[in-house]
């Protein structure tokens, strides 16, 4: 749920960070609380348990800039990976505005990450909140290590794509980040369109800030 | 529905808040009050000034009461209207308004929780008041919804904003 606060001059959204246990997504955060400026960003919330798995969520709000005299100020979660979180995972999509899911691109983490995707697309369903119309990107991390799957694979398992019903939107449209893609493009005769993605390796913090620049224009676009 | 319901909030929304949460501090003797969104973003905040980050206080706040939803239904309660934490020197009670907005208010040994309690409920009534008026509030056919004026066209603005 993003607010206009026309009292504080300030646009404020929520971009949660979703995806199996152990995959990279208070990695992200981290790197993104190390790169910006202090005054860009506060204080980094982590509720994880002695051996420092997410327990509840990760929070970090950042600063983005200045649109319109607006300052525009984004509040990034990340949730429980693991399966037996999911109450508590549940809870942080409450009034989501945008959805990073950070996928482990590790061949043995297939099946976990389709069952996060799933389990995503189920939290947000009993929110009544579809997927398909919300701002959303997928990451593929970890993609430095030789266990990694190859890209066409993910796609095909993770983001296969939702086929586009309105008329006006059924035109294609490329992928701006991966020359000679589609977003939206003709599959056998039905338009089917895909969410944008980012390969990562969010230890080094590659392909960390274009995942969540990308989110967020996303999010202001929906916005307007 | 493509997310949750957004909404702003305006000058005129927030002097009266403040007003009544100025009115509250005063009657109970209490050190600061706040206004969270069950989102996690504070709303406001009148009292003395905050020693700690406020953002961070905030997302705790809608966790806390999150969790603690939660932990009503499984006991058969459809909610905790209100929480209350006590500490040796400092304590905080907080109260549901409208199912949208947490009220919050940090007190000390100057008052008691009893007086808290007695005079947030009657800031409750007038806030749940306020911010269902808030939320039902349609823009005026004659005048386009203020929002969408807002980033309407601001695409190359955004654009630039991320340097593309």
């Amino acid at each position: 749920m993003s607010m206009i606060n026309y009292a504080s001059r300030e646009i404020n959204c929520k971009i949660v960070y979703y995806g199996p246990g152990l995959g990279g997504k208070t990695t992200n955060l981290e790197h993104v609380y190390s790169k910006v400026a202090p005054d860009q960003r506060g204080k980094m919330v982590s509720l994880a348990t002695e051996t420092e798995r997410t327990l509840f969520f990760d929070f970090l709000p950042v600063d983005l800039g200045t649109i319109r005299g607006f300052k525009t100020r984004f509040h990034l979660y990340t949730v429980p990976g693991q399966v037996y979180y999911n109450a508590s995972r549940k809870l942080i999509l409450k009034g989501v505005d945008g959805v990073v899911f950070v996928a482990d691109s590790q061949i043995e983490r297939m099946e976990a990450n389709v069952e996060s995707m799933q389990n995503l697309y189920d939290n947000l369903a009993e929110y009544g909140y579809d997927l398909t119309k919300t701002p959303f990107v997928v990451q593929y991390n970890k993609r430095d290590l030789p266990n990694a799957a190859p890209i066409p694979d993910l796609q095909e398992q993770l983001n296969p794509g939702w086929e586009v019903a309105e008329g006006n939107k059924q035109r294609p449209i490329p992928d701006t980040q991966h020359e000679g893609e589609m977003l939206v493009q003709q599959v056998n005769g039905a338009w089917i369109e895909r969410a944008p993605y980012f390969e990562s390796v969010a230890m080094t913090g590659e392909g960390v800030f274009e995942t969540l620049r990308h989110v967020a224009k996303l999010v202001l676009k929906s916005l307007s | 529905m493509t997310g949750a319901g957004t909404w702003s909030l305006d000058e005129s929304d927030y002097r009266r808040i403040t007003e009544h949460l100025n009115t509250l501090l005063k009657e109970s003797n209490a050190r600061c009050g706040l206004l969270v969104d069950r989102t996690g973003q504070l709303l406001a905040s009148v009292g003395d000034s905050l020693t700690f980050d406020p953002t961070a206080f905030a997302s705790l706040t809608a966790a806390d009461f999150s969790a603690n939803d939660q932990l009503a239904k499984m006991i058969g309660e459809a909610e905790f209207a209100s929480l209350f934490h006590q500490g040796e020197k400092e304590s905080m009670y907080l109260a549901d308004i409208a199912r949208k907005v947490i009220l919050v208010v940090l007190f000390d040994d100057r008052t008691t929780v009893g007086l808290v309690r007695l005079r947030v409920k009657q800031t409750v009534g007038d806030l749940t008041k306020l911010f269902e008026a808030m939320f039902n509030r349609a823009p005026k056919p004659d005048s386009p919804d203020r929002r969408a004026s807002l980033l309407e066209g601001a695409e190359d603005e955004i654009d630039k904003l991320f340097g593309d």
